[in-house]
């Protein structure tokens, strides 16, 4: 019974609920059982509210027996990143400087979640204040990818990855800043969305990169994903950046599945040299996948995505040097030093040296430098440029074709400590995703088949405009389609990582 | 060390060989009932810490919405001020690190104010200064910019001797105060006041105040904090074209503060120059007990800002029928108005003048809007009332009697009802709570008594218990009768009308 019910996708699930078959408790408990039963291997979450989610299974459950109306996803559990401030969770950020930090107060997210009956089972693990590929920047030590636990789930939101992929939680929440939903979704085999810019709420989302931060949902289809963004999204008078917009309609797209007479571009600028030979040849079959499907494809060339990962490089570090000033331990978190003989400064000091992680002092150091008279214009205006650059390179091909298609990552899930001491390769995971952020617009990574040399999974990542976010579910959701009818079963199920644990026989 | 006042130069002596420069950057809180960029309250005087929300007290997650009202107040300044409002504009982060700032960065504005390039015109009433030379009256005061930002918490430092954060044993913050929106309004430097430049200081601080408290704006209350100055003083060789090095004296917090700071400048500077020194450029404070300024962080010191645009916040973006509903709504600006009463009310400039640093101008208008005439409505704020206010140590403004009871007693004393001595009586009673005039006459039966008959007999009494006096009257001493007019007064406890009573005086020696 419990496999099962982890087995299930959220929609399936909140049918079950809702029909009365299984109480959302049970769903709850089967989750909580399977996360006792595998996380110590996992690694995905850094704190599992047991006793809370229990109590919001059982509220969505007496609402239901008083006839009460709920909402699509009521009862369905899911991972929420650590970065979502929770009244009734620690949120740490991945931090040593957020340790035992109890926030007052709910992210906008979370807040909407509740509301949605649906159930949190913890908090997940990630790249410290999301700054990172593989989740081995978390302070508590990283999550394990379930396809092989050697290697790496991805980052930032590495920790909502592998908890949606080791069927921990049949969603997750994570945020995307440089591509720290789709790259994990990608290495993990499941679906990620990035929202449009200004889609989803980040009140009560810790911040990385104000410009860049952007919370979206972590699946293992695309309807699941859809139906969770749904949940959170729309406009939030606490966010200035919020769009006040209606949320396009992602549900409808996914279940559409349909890409007869679409323009699709293909950017020959993400691909080819330095790429996996394994990955490109995934993405090429995926191509031909939806030109079958009546797609008509075209190159199309984003010249200036070349500059994108060194813009991200300064606008990010920029604008997380001054986000993340305000932990000094003077009022909340860690505290170093404090013996009644240092001064404030002193103290400040210390807590920071030894509150903060490497890659978090290192893009502290990058901004405060990016930023500093004298060399703002060269570095911070001049990536300001490029990234306008971007987004009109953007607008240009988004006149010749309705969505852009690449590969997710340039590469597979890589081995745990690999890249740790080589910050450049770390980066380069993020090559495909960081143009999207840059331009705020939607896009979606979807599984397209395992790489031939290591049998890990591959991502397409499908590109819409600003806010035809629904157009990725709509492409994303075909092409699944089509792959899991020529599979004959879910691609997850061919992961082996937790075969064992699962007490899955593939055979 | 060139700080001490023994080295000063005396100030006639300075300006006799360098041109003073000033200029002036105000920080005016807003009188929005909520923050900048949060719903709290802004109330002061509340425990500290209980206005506060995740948003102002910067916790991780939080995010800021900017506040409605305080853009609009601000470009209710930027107009009366004969400013350009922005089509558009961003706000900035300005990055430092202490502990009274939430976030360790200000959102503030830097290169997008919503205000830009206007002017206030100011007169001064002091003096001339000496060396008979005739020095303008009036200055045209260039603006530079007014923007919009978040004011800081509060820092409280406990123990050591100096109420500085160095020697304390420990300090405390409070940040009711975070997030409070704040104005500043930057002056160009202001050529041309030579001796007059502490006065002119003083005088364009003391216009900006009454502008922003015309405006509603803020309540402008200087020992509150809720206005306070940097003053920006440079001194030039006279004829030289050059500007000099300039000092930035901070957060000085009255109108005499502002004057003495520029004064204090100019003094020192001199001395330095003098001495073949050089002006650092550095900011400085104001000693309030000594009238001296001492260095605080230099130039060589300062810190590197990092302003960069807000990324948590858009940019604004006023309609212009918005600005323009906003500019045809501007109130009858304080300038306009002291011209147009100074006609209606037929004073002098001193006269004005006096009214303005009583704080009485208001007061006396509203007065004169209650029936009184303008004469008498200047009578007993600047007489009477100013004595009550003084004594209790209070302003004008906060004495518990209204401009409508005021006007209410000069029409009873108009009316022949009270005389002033009975006047004043009454404001003893209102201002003692015992209610209107009207209550309080009443009350204390203090109606002069215009009844001949009953004066008769205490007249008669009078003169029956005074005979010598009596008898040097009819001799032909009139001067005498002011004995018998006190004696009358006294027995009737003040309520009689003393010309009355020396005519009755009168009359009955002369028939007797």
């Amino acid at each position: 019974m419990d496999s099962e019910l982890t087995g299930m996708t959220a929609a399936a699930l909140a049918a079950a609920i809702a029909a009365g078959e299984v109480s959302a408790a049970e769903v709850t408990e089967a989750h909580l059982a399977r996360i006792g039963a595998v996380d110590a291997q996992v690694h995905a979450f850094l704190h599992v509210a047991g006793d809370a989610a229990r109590a919001a299974a059982r509220a969505v459950d007496e609402q239901r027996a008083a006839g009460e109306v709920l909402g699509p996803l009521a009862g369905v559990p899911l991972a929420l990143k650590d970065v979502f401030t929770t009244e009734d969770m620690p949120t740490t950020c991945g931090s040593r400087i957020l340790e035992g930090w109890q926030p007052p107060y709910d992210a906008t997210i979370t807040r909407r979640l509740r509301e949605a009956g649906m159930v949190i089972l913890g908090k997940a693990n990630m790249d410290e204040f999301a700054m990172g590929s593989s989740t081995e920047n978390s302070a508590f030590g990283p999550s394990r990818n379930p396809w092989d636990l050697s290697r790496v789930p991805g980052g930032s939101s590495g920790g909502s990855a592998a908890a949606v992929a080791g069927f921990e939680a049949p969603l997750g929440i994570g945020t995307d800043t440089g591509g720290s939903i789709r790259q994990p979704a990608a290495v993990c085999g499941i679906v990620g969305v990035k929202p449009t810019y200004g889609g989803s709420s980040r009140y009560g989302l810790v911040s990385f990169a104000s410009s860049l931060d952007t919370p979206g949902p972590l699946a293992r289809t695309v309807l699941d994903a859809a139906l969770l963004h749904e949940a959170f999204s729309g406009h939030d008078p606490c966010d200035s950046t919020s769009v006040d917009a209606p949320v396009p309609p992602v549900v409808a797209a996914a279940r559409q599945a349909d890409v007869s007479g679409l323009r699709v571009g293909v950017v020959p600028e993400l691909g080819g040299e330095g790429y996996q030979p394994g990955v490109m040849a995934r993405f090429g079959e995926a191509v031909e996948l939806l030109e079958s499907l009546g797609a008509k494809i075209v190159d199309v060339s984003c010249p200036h995505f070349s500059y994108a990962l060194p813009a991200y490089y300064l606008i990010a570090p920029s604008e997380a040097s001054s986000n993340l000033a305000r932990f000094d331990g003077m009022r909340y978190g860690l505290r170093v030093g404090d013996d009644g003989t240092r001064s404030a400064e002193e103290v400040m000091a210390l807590t920071r040296a030894q509150g903060f992680g490497a890659e978090v002092k290192r893009r502290i150091m990058l901004g405060t430098y990016a930023l500093s008279s004298g060399y703002y214009d060269a570095y911070y205006g001049k990536a300001q440029q490029v990234r306008t650059l971007i987004i009109r390179d953007f607008e240009a091909a988004f006149e010749q074709v309705d969505v852009l298609v690449s590969p997710t990552t340039p590469t597979t899930a890589f081995p745990i400590g690999e890249r740790a001491d080589d910050p450049i390769a770390m980066y380069l995971a993020d090559l495909c995703t960081i143009p999207s952020d840059l331009a705020g617009n939607a896009a979606l990574t979807v599984p397209c088949g395992l790489a031939p040399e290591d049998g890990l999974p591959v991502g397409l990542q499908i590109m819409a405009p600003v806010l035809a976010d629904d157009r990725v579910y709509r492409v994303g959701a075909a092409v699944e389609a089509v792959l899991a009818d020529r599979r004959g079963h879910a691609l997850l199920d061919e992961a082996r990582g937790l075969d064992e644990a699962r007490g899955i026989d593939n055979g | 060390m060139a700080d001490l006042a023994a080295t000063l130069v005396p100030f006639d002596e300075v300006v006799s060989r360098y041109d003073p420069l000033i200029g002036l950057e105000t920080h005016i809180e807003l009188g929005t009932v909520t923050k900048m960029f949060c719903g709290c309250p802004t109330r002061f005087g509340a425990e500290p810490n209980t206005q506060v929300c995740p948003v102002c007290l910067g916790l991780p997650g939080s995010l800021p919405v900017a506040s409605r009202a305080a853009i609009e107040y601000t470009i209710r300044i930027g107009l009366a001020l004969h400013c350009s409002i922005a089509e558009s504009c961003r706000f900035a982060r300005k990055n430092y690190f202490y502990p009274d700032m939430p976030k360790n960065y200000q959102i503030s504005q830097y290169d997008e104010p919503l205000c830009t390039d206007g002017w206030l015109d100011i007169a001064l009433d002091g003096p001339q200064p000496g060396g008979g030379v005739e020095h303008p009256r009036r200055f045209r005061v260039e603006i530079e910019r007014v923007h919009l930002e978040e004011d800081t918490g509060k820092s409280q430092h406990v123990g050591g001797s100096t109420g500085r954060i160095h020697g304390a044993d420990y300090s405390l913050v409070d940040y009711n105060r975070a997030g409070i929106p704040l104005v500043e309004v930057v002056t160009k430097p202001v050529p041309g006041t030579g001796p007059l430049a502490p006065q002119v200081a003083r005088a364009y601080v003391t216009e900006l105040r009454d502008l922003v408290r015309a405006l509603g704006v803020s309540d402008v209350r200087m020992e509150e904090g809720s206005l306070r100055c940097d003053v920006n003083t440079s001194l030039a060789a006279k004829g030289s074209e050059e500007w000099g090095t300039r000092t930035e004296t901070k957060n000085v917090n009255s109108l005499r503060s502002v004057e003495r700071a520029v004064r204090y400048e100019i003094e020192r500077q001199a001395a330095v120059l003098d001495a073949g020194g050089r002006v650092v450029q550095e900011t400085r404070h104001l000693q309030e007990d000594t009238g001296i300024t001492t260095a605080g962080r230099s130039k060589e010191e300062a810190q590197d800002y990092r302003y960069f645009p807000e990324p948590d916040l858009v940019p604004v973006a006023p309609p212009r029928d918005w600005v323009e509903q906003i500019r045809a709504a501007l109130p009858e600006l304080p300038s306009a108005r002291r011209s147009r009463l100074l006609r209606e009310w037929g004073l002098s400039d001193l006269d004005m003048a006096a009214l303005r640093n009583a704080g009485a101008l208001d007061l006396v208008a509203e007065t004169v809007a209650a029936g009184a005439t303008p004469a008498d409505a200047r009578k007993w704020w600047l007489g009477e009332l100013s004595r009550r206010a003084n004594d209790r140590d209070l302003d004008l403004a906060d004495l518990p009697i209204t401009p409508a009871q005021v006007a209410a007693v000069a029409g009873l004393v108009a009316s022949g009802t009270l005389n002033d001595g009975l006047a004043r009586q009454v404001i003893d009673g209102v201002l003692a709570g015992e209610g209107t005039p009207e209550e309080v006459v009443a009350a204390r039966g203090l109606a002069v008594v215009s009844d001949d008959g009953a004066l008769a007999v205490a007249v008669g009494e009078a003169i029956a218990a005074n005979p010598e006096v009596a008898q040097k009257i009819r001799d032909g001493k009139v001067a005498a009768a002011g004995a018998l007019v006190g004696a009358v007064m006294k027995a009737t406890r003040g309520q009689a009308d003393a010309t009355r009573v020396r005519q009755l005086i009168l009359e009955h020696l002369s028939q007797s």
